[in-house]
């Protein structure tokens, strides 16, 4: 009890930290660009468009709301693949910082995941514009569309606490996620229709993506009108609470050790 | 902890594991465990040290190099967790070591302010308090705009000299860093820690310089392999010092 006590004192002390961290990799990002922070727009809007064609026109799709579709699926995935991808690094890529000062290392992570999920945020104004655009009729189960993306959130956080603790021992890990995240990528069903792989008996590569869940539940409620899929709902949210769980867990007893090895 | 003891170190070891080649990939990891090739070379920095700073002291670390001066310093900052024994500290610890090395090279100065505040823990309103203070003293002038990576290693250590000691500390731990900057700021930057130890601040003092640390200090300590050698007031331990140093 004392414990979590002393922590959340620490957290406090530190919040302007984790602020201007945040601030830090978003502005550093776009720094010299000449669009600056209008790329989280245009990045997204773009992908959607060479996909749409790609896997909608040369496929012979005609169906209008299939950019909706892609972009749903590329926006909360990018979210989780570069959440991930930057906060594997954070600890190592900030090791002059944790060699001199002591702050609660966990801040690193997670200012690199934070950063990651205001520019998701941002992205999501071209999903509006485009739904918009492309006549998605709203519903009230848009506002459902919070559950996802917070459980996204979870597992995105605990696999990044997970990756980033192994990676200062193993630097290996940050090519094994390239291979990892890529695979993760093509079952999430970003480009294609899930009932093709339904039909050739590999629907259940799904039940073991919980990134895909959070996808499903969130096109439900935005592009489909429907509620969420509350089986997906709970096996997402458990798996999100085991990834926090054990990432919590590794990166509490092996922080201590970061800096012999930095 | 009694109420006068400001920093109190007990039994504390510092253990290091300088394998001969460091395995910081996988396959290396796998080839050498399963040949069972890890060696660990083991290294201690630091050996059953104990002892106590009063409030309002200022206590010299001698010791030559390697002796685990600067692994003591930074158990006592927090960097570094003690292998075994404790640290307990009383009040806003201050620890000026390698200054600016928290700094980032694309930010402007004005930005580092920010940042390198943000890491010493201080609030936004403390440091927009003092922002002004911070830019007198470092002497930067219009080269707060200007990214870090353009400074010089001078211009550097001089703001983080500034930003480090904007608060008022309990306990100040300093690594030599009394030579920072040319001789103008050297002096001032003295005048200013000076004029801290004139409020009752608790100083832990690193040097290799016998000469500061008798002007600095009022006790003092001898590192020699980890171990103390030699701990009380600053004449008698001095002495000490000069006899094992010639």
């Amino acid at each position: 009890m004392n414990s979590i006590k002393i922590s959340i004192i620490n957290f406090n002390k530190y919040r302007f930290l984790l602020y201007e961290l945040v601030k830090k990799n978003i502005k550093l990002k776009y720094r010299r660009s000449y669009l600056g922070i209008l790329w989280t727009l245009l990045e997204p809007l773009m992908t959607m468009i060479v996909l749409s064609v790609v896997f909608g026109v040369f496929f012979g799709r005609d169906d209008k709301q299939w950019p909706v579709y892609i972009l749903t699926g590329r926006l909360l995935f990018s979210f989780f693949s570069s959440g991930t991808k930057s906060a594997l690094r954070s600890i190592n890529g900030n090791a002059s910082m944790i060699r001199k000062v002591y702050v609660p290392k966990y801040m690193y992570v997670l200012a690199n995941i934070i950063s990651n999920f205001v520019t998701f945020a941002l992205s999501l104004i071209v999903l509006v514009v485009v739904a918009a655009v492309l006549d998605v009729k709203p519903t009230v189960y848009m506002l459902e569309a919070i559950v996802p993306l917070f459980i996204l959130f979870i597992i995105t956080s605990g696999t990044s606490l997970i990756l980033a603790t192994l990676n200062v021992f193993f630097r290996d890990i940050d090519y094994i996620w390239q291979v990892g995240s890529m695979l993760i990528s093509y079952t999430c069903a970003i480009f294609y229709p899930v009932d093709r792989l339904f039909k050739n008996g590999y629907g259940f590569v799904f039940d073991f993506n919980p990134v895909y869940m959070c996808i499903h539940n969130f096109r439900n409620t935005i592009l489909y009108g429907k509620p969420l899929d509350m089986q997906y709902t709970l096996v997402s949210f458990g798996i999100g609470l085991l990834l926090m769980a054990v990432g919590v867990l590794m990166f509490y007893k092996k922080q201590d050790k970061f800096i012999l090895y930095l | 902890m009694k109420k006068d003891v400001t920093v109190k170190v007990s039994g504390v070891s510092m253990r290091f594991n300088l394998s001969q080649e460091k395995v910081d990939n996988l396959k290396e990891y796998v080839i050498k465990f399963v040949t069972k090739k890890i060696r660990f070379n083991e290294f201690w920095a630091l050996r059953d040290v104990s002892f106590e700073i009063h409030k309002g002291e200022r206590l010299g670390v001698l010791g030559l190099n390697g002796s685990g001066k600067s692994t003591l310093l930074k158990i006592v900052s927090g960097v570094l967790k003690p292998t075994e024994g404790k640290v307990e500290t009383r009040g806003k610890v201050a620890p000026l070591l390698e200054l600016g090395a928290g700094f980032t090279p694309e930010y402007t100065g004005r930005e580092n302010i920010y940042l390198y505040g943000a890491m010493l823990g201080y609030s936004k309103e403390l440091i927009d308090e003092k922002f002004d203070e911070i830019v007198d003293f470092s002497e930067l002038g219009e080269f707060i705009d200007v990214p870090i990576k353009n400074y010089s290693s001078g211009m550097k250590a001089r703001l983080g000299f500034s930003v480090a000691t904007i608060v008022e500390p309990d306990i100040l731990i300093l690594d030599e860093v009394l030579s920072v900057g040319d001789k103008k700021f050297k002096r001032k930057s003295e005048r200013k820690v000076m004029s801290m130890f004139n409020k009752g601040v608790t100083v832990l003092f690193v040097s290799h310089s016998l000469e500061q640390v008798n002007r600095i200090c009022d006790k003092a300590i001898i590192l020699d392999g980890g171990h103390i050698v030699a701990k009380g007031n600053v004449e008698k331990v001095s002495k000490i010092y000069k006899n094992m140093t010639e």
